[in-house]
């Protein structure tokens, strides 16, 4: 059983560290796993990514061309990773910043204005968080718990962080999972 | 000690320091910065010294000396960069003094680019500087073997007096994963205290020379076959191989290195659900290389397959290997280009194919 997603956005977002946090929360729940963030040659306001892959077994390749799932916080990364994720794979779109439709019909699509949450719940830092939560939603990647203990943990000092990124955290959980009751990853 | 995820080159630097490195010299180059700025704000604490030197020939040259000091010596950099320190890799290895040295090699020639490649192959393992010297080269396949074989490398350099490189790509450099240190680990070899070191002696001893230059002929032939008895033992005693899938029957011998290694090992878990019976020789000292291993996984194959991040490198030695008795494919990328499974699975289906194996044996 593998998971793998790549988490993409404008740089600023938080889309490495929440790809960070997946890794780590997969490693503690006892998973093999990676993280590797794009390197190439990026202007500042450009897009970031990272790949991350989380298995029962040793992790093959870090880096996964036809990924089971792409996490696009904007539209250049929905625009650049749409027609490299596998057929029957997970498509999130943050719609609060994206205004398109997907083009692709043989995905599984999951749709989270993750700034709109983020920001009624206060916390408009947070957006990454309610995507993150969103797609454990909709894979169980990692448990939700194992999730939660590690903001704790990161946020030690910060209770007041911790308890709005969590709260964004089980905002988008929820919506991920309401929209992918039952349905598998390839 | 807990697992902690760590980037590769933050995990080499880590590791060098649990080798008990004090000295770090280099030169900033992407895809390795991370190990100079590691080294950068942990050297300081342990009472070790950071140099970022002013270009890599100077790095090159400020490790060679302080390797004659006895001291442990570590510098990291990337292909343009290598390049430039050849000239003290080989007074280092002409000095026959340890120091441990990481490449994270990005693709070429010249500048090249930025991303994955392991076209440094030859440089590496072939010489790179002038004279009869070698290396002894490893190359890890991930972020924890990456870590170990820095300490290994360490104790190694030490024990032949010889640079050890640390082959890496642009991959192990920058990805994260879980990696544990064994603080209480033992040396990989019987270590000797360092009395060729030029510590100062204000004459209690004989005084210790740390040079490469031998103007008498017979003296510098006798210095080279002292050398090469050195990497005759290297040979003897310090090839590292993994094997993948050996001990069932197959039709194709993969032999990869490093990250490469890990899509071959994606691949061959591909190719078992298609019912196609591949194995694989995972090398991991490249010098000294697995001639043996290799040829013997080979001897059960109809044709092995060798995939690089290259043009075709290490399957010259695998062909040595070989010599001859078995067809030696190559695959293959470039400039930074990865190779996937997929394409290894394609690349072997092809191989599998009728008027391919008659070609291979015509």
């Amino acid at each position: 059983m593998q998971n793998d997603v790549i988490m993409a956005g404008f740089g600023g977002q938080g889309v490495l560290l929440i790809g960070k946090m997946l890794a780590y929360a997969g490693m503690h729940a006892g998973k093999e796993v990676s993280w590797m963030p794009s390197y190439g040659p990026e202007m500042r306001g450009g897009t970031a990514n990272c790949t991350v892959v989380i298995s029962d077994r040793p992790v093959g390749s870090p880096v996964i061309q036809c990924p089971r799932a792409v996490l696009a916080m904007n539209l250049p990364s929905l625009d650049k990773f749409e027609s490299a994720l596998k057929p029957g794979g997970l498509l999130l779109v943050n719609t609060s910043l994206i205004n398109r439709e997907p083009k692709r019909s043989d995905v599984r699509v999951v749709k989270v204005p993750a700034n709109d949450i983020a920001n009624e719940l206060k916390n408009p830092k947070g957006a990454n968080m309610v995507a993150l939560g969103a797609y454990l939603g909709a894979t169980e990647a990692v448990p939700l718990e194992e999730m939660e203990k590690l903001i704790r943990e990161t946020f030690a000092s910060k209770p007041a962080v911790v308890e709005s990124n969590i709260q964004a955290l089980r905002r988008g959980y929820e919506l991920g999972r309401a929209q992918s009751q039952g349905e598998d990853l390839p | 000690m807990a697992k902690k995820l760590m980037k590769g080159s933050e995990a080499i630097g880590e590791a060098a320091i649990q080798a008990g490195c004090k000295l770090f010299f280099g030169y900033p180059i992407t895809p390795q910065n991370e190990i100079p700025e590691y080294m950068s704000h942990r050297l300081p604490q342990i009472g070790g010294t950071f140099v970022q030197a002013e270009s890599e020939v100077a790095a090159s040259n400020m490790i060679y000396g302080a390797a004659g000091s006895g001291e442990r010596v570590f510098t990291s950099s990337s292909s343009p960069g290598i390049s430039l320190m050849q000239e003290g890799i080989s007074y280092i290895a002409g000095s026959e003094l340890p120091v441990v040295l990481v490449n994270i090699m990005r693709a070429g020639p010249g500048l090249g680019g930025i991303l994955p490649s392991q076209a440094d192959y030859f440089q590496a393992t072939k010489g790179g500087g002038h004279g009869d010297y070698r290396l002894l080269v490893l190359a890890p396949w991930s972020v924890q073997e990456a870590a170990d074989l820095i300490q290994d490398a360490f104790d190694l350099a030490d024990f032949y007096r010889n640079p050890v490189m640390i082959l890496g790509d642009g991959l192990i450099g920058q990805m994260m994963e879980p990696v544990e240190f064994h603080p209480d680990r033992k040396p990989c070899k019987e270590l000797k205290p360092k009395e060729w070191a030029a510590t100062g002696c204000k004459g209690d001893r004989p005084t210790n020379i740390i040079n490469s230059l031998f103007l008498d002929p017979a003296a510098l032939e006798r210095h080279n076959h002292k050398l090469q008895a050195k990497y005759e033992a290297m040979a003897r005693d310090e090839i590292r191989c993994a094997e993948y899938g050996t001990e069932e029957p197959y039709d194709v011998l993969i032999v990869a290195y490093g990250t490469v290694a890990r899509v071959c090992v994606t691949a061959l878990e591909d190719l078992k659900e298609a019912g196609i019976r591949a194995a694989m020789v995972r090398p991991i000292t490249l010098f000294p290389f697995p001639y043996a291993q290799v040829r013997a996984a080979s001897e059960k194959a109809k044709a092995v397959l060798v995939v690089e991040l290259s043009c075709g490198q290490m399957v010259e030695d695998v062909r040595l290997a070989v010599e001859g008795t078995r067809p030696v494919h190559f695959y293959g990328r470039q400039g930074g280009m990865l190779v996937t499974p997929e394409e290894v699975v394609d690349e072997i289906r092809r191989l599998l194919t009728v008027p391919q194996l008659e070609a291979d044996h015509a």
